[in-house]
């Protein structure tokens, strides 16, 4: 069968077992086992409504846990055992990595991008959400500047490539460094320590629309008031900028960067497509690749410190969460 | 704010030059990369992208045929035109054009102006004029072929779709195309659903336990993907799904569930009280509410997530790199451009930049055509 039949096949098998699935086990649920009606009726009724949550979450929490929640406790066990699989040793595989340096500069660089890429791109997008905002084209302005989000990690490589290219006929860099009169053409992605730099630009570029989307609407949402206080007691553009407006999305402004450092810590794409973790610019999800399919230990100990560093922004998250529900 | 107005307007100027330096910056890489796709092949190589307008200077080597040679004077004499060579038929259909300069070693192509005369390597002189003709005399007969002549010609700027036929056809993206599509739909459609229910169950019925699952989910929206590919890969081997489209689907469904159900009950949370009050008191039932108020009430939360996950999947390299198998048949676009073209055509510019286009095409009519419910949906997921 080919694919795009079976994908149909599947897409109507799935969407019909959803349904009969929801559908059978509450007709089963009211009218069979607890029926609302007969001498038990209100035990019944109450049964059921207990029952039913666990109905309509199965699937989700079926596939959550398998999907999402089992593989992190999998992957840790697989990474306290040998490349085949065999035998337990410990921790070996991170002792290994520890050793090793090509991961000690997978967990530099990917400090750098931490530091790097959530800061550039939430004060990129700030300064967007902030400058288009009374600007009568400012919403062709955003469409612009979010557009990259459509963009895949390696379509924007690509794209990013014909600007670093190594000659002044394809590379915009260096033939904007050719018309300033540079004599020699330069590869920025085999420039040690800063090509790091040149790559975070793409997550960078690709971010920033998502920040200002997210801050624009948060500006707009500032009581007028306040704004308008501020204006009567004279605070000029920069000021009310800086003062006003700023400290008031201060919880934003941290979801938006919180947000962008967990995407900077998964992107393998970037770096495998313009470098392949060469010169210097592997981070750990495109280490992590270099194992995959020969040494499952190595791989999943690599996982698991990315799981690590995710760990505080997780913990922070469910309190928000759970503070919201109270 | 329009109390100052002089003052105002400067500010105004500046506010509307940095936007416009901005969104400049923003686009033009992929502007380069348009541009770049409708390219000629020997264009792209010779001059930037930004001066695809203009004519581009390219360099040509051609060996005319002898056996147009005549004697004069006790010399031997070869005269034609170079723009009506087989060599260069390809890029002058009509047999004309304009020489810029001529040579005849092939260090230096352009070393002569038209028009003058030049000594051959092996003896005997060559003159090519502007219009192409030359004019080769030498002691010796012609054997078959004359000397090699080189000449750059300035060529007008030319546009051609054979690039994209190239990819679509001969590299595989025509293929790629149809399995990133075959991989998206579902794997789109079939989180929806089982997302929806359980959303309704956390947004708007009771029972002991919910803070938690709520807050779980919360945790692992930030899960990192790369925790789950080797335990769910062993996973799949073992019950027999191995890499496939069916492993593939699953995967998806599992790591964009977080975020569905995340979208979904934040949404459905604000939806109005009294109406589901009110349907419960006329006896409705859960499956009823949900199916006939809440689902339709959704549909702005549905469409948002639908959008993030068609563009996720659809860009996904992870994912497709591990849980599909690697044969040519079964590889989606991004895999094919980072493992396939990049490596097999690194230099062809023009071919990798079609390639990207066609794979980049599809997520931004989706994004353009439906901002407004990606805009939504992000707010929905982030401010709360």
């Amino acid at each position: 069968m080919p694919p795009v039949l079976q994908g149909l096949v599947t897409i109507a098998v799935g969407v019909f077992g959803c349904v009969a699935y929801f559908w059978v086990s509450n007709w089963l649920l009211d009218r069979v086992i607890l029926p609302a009606r007969g001498p038990n009726i209100a035990r019944n009724i109450a049964w059921a409504s207990l029952v039913r949550p666990w109905l309509f979450l199965f699937p989700a929490i079926f596939v959550l846990g398998l999907y999402l929640a089992w593989p992190v406790l999998g992957s840790f066990i697989r990474s306290l055992y040998n490349r085949a699989g065999t035998e337990f040793i410990g921790f070996g595989n991170y002792a290994d990595l520890l050793a090793e340096p090509g991961f000690r500069t997978a967990v530099f660089n990917n400090m750098l991008w931490l530091l790097v890429v959530p800061a550039a791109a939430t004060g990129f997008g700030l300064m967007a959400a902030q400058l288009t905002d009374r600007l009568r084209w400012g919403n062709l302005a955003k469409s612009m500047i979010f557009m990259p989000m459509a963009i895949s990690f390696v379509g924007a490589s690509l794209i990013w490539k014909f600007v670093y290219h190594n000659t002044a006929d394809i590379g915009l860099i260096n033939a904007v460094r050719a018309g300033l009169g540079a004599e020699r053409a330069i590869d920025v992605v085999q420039i040690p320590f800063w090509n790091n730099f040149f790559l975070m630009v793409i997550l960078i570029w690709i971010q920033t629309g998502f920040a200002m989307v997210i801050l624009s609407a948060a500006l707009r949402g500032i009581p007028e008031e306040t704004i308008e206080a501020a204006i009567l007691d004279g605070a000029g553009p920069f000021r009310l900028f800086f003062q006003v407006k700023v400290p008031q999305i201060m919880g934003t402004i941290v979801v938006v960067w919180t947000t962008i450092t967990i995407l900077a810590l998964k992107v393998f794409d970037i770096v495998y497509t313009m470098t392949g973790g060469n010169f210097g610019t592997h981070i750990l999800p495109s280490y992590m690749m270099t194992f995959m399919f020969r040494d499952d230990g190595r791989a999943t100990a690599v996982a698991f410190v990315i799981m690590l560093l995710v760990t505080p922004v997780m913990i922070w998250n469910i309190r928000q969460a759970r503070r919201e529900l109270r | 704010m329009d109390t100052i107005a002089g003052k105002k307007s400067g500010l105004t100027i500046a506010v509307n030059l940095t936007v416009a330096a901005l969104v400049l910056i923003w686009l033009i890489p992929t502007i380069g990369l348009l541009v770049s796709s409708f390219r000629d092949r020997d264009q792209i190589s010779a001059t930037g992208w930004w001066l695809a307008p203009l004519p581009v200077e390219l360099t040509f080597r051609i060996r005319p045929a002898g056996d147009g040679a005549r004697e004069e004077g006790g010399l031997h004499v070869l005269e034609g035109n170079v723009f009506a060579q087989p060599e260069t038929a390809r890029r002058f259909p009509e047999g004309r054009g304009e020489v810029t300069g001529f040579g005849v070693r092939a260090r230096l192509p352009a070393e002569f102006a038209p028009g003058t005369e030049a000594e051959l390597p092996r003896g005997g002189a060559v003159a090519i004029d502007a219009d192409g003709a030359f004019r080769i005399t030498q002691d010796e007969a012609f054997g078959p072929r004359g000397p090699t002549l080189y000449f750059e010609a300035r060529t007008p700027p030319r546009f051609t779709l054979e690039n994209y036929r190239t990819v679509l056809l001969a590299d595989g993206m025509g293929r790629a195309f149809i399995n990133t599509l075959t991989v998206t739909i579902p794997a789109t459609v079939i989180p929806i659903l089982i997302a929806a229910f359980a959303a309704y169950a956390l947004a708007w019925m009771d029972f002991v336990g919910r803070g938690v699952l709520i807050a779980a989910v919360v945790g692992l929206l930030v899960v990192p993907l790369q925790l789950a590919l080797v335990p769910l890969l062993s996973l799949h081997q073992q019950v027999g799904i191995g890499q496939s489209f069916l492993g593939i689907w699953l995967a998806h469904t599992g790591f964009g569930m977080p975020l569905a159900i995340y979208l979904l009950r934040n949404y459905m949370v604000g939806l109005p009280r009294d109406i589901i009050e009110s349907a419960r008191v006329d006896g409705a039932t859960d499956f009823q509410i949900f199916t006939r108020i809440i689902l339709p009430l959704s549909f702005p939360a549905l469409a948002a997530f639908a959008i993030f996950q068609f563009l996720w999947v659809w860009n996904d390299l992870l994912v497709a790199k591990v849980f599909l198998p690697s044969a040519t048949d079964t590889r989606v676009m991004t895999v094919t451009i980072a493992d396939d073209l990049l490596g097999s055509r690194g230099g062809d510019w023009e071919i990798l930049a079609a390639a990207a286009f066609v794979s980049i095409a599809v997520p931004l009519v989706v994004f353009f055509t439906l901002q407004r419910y990606l805009v939504r949906g992000l707010l929905a997921g982030s401010v709360k």
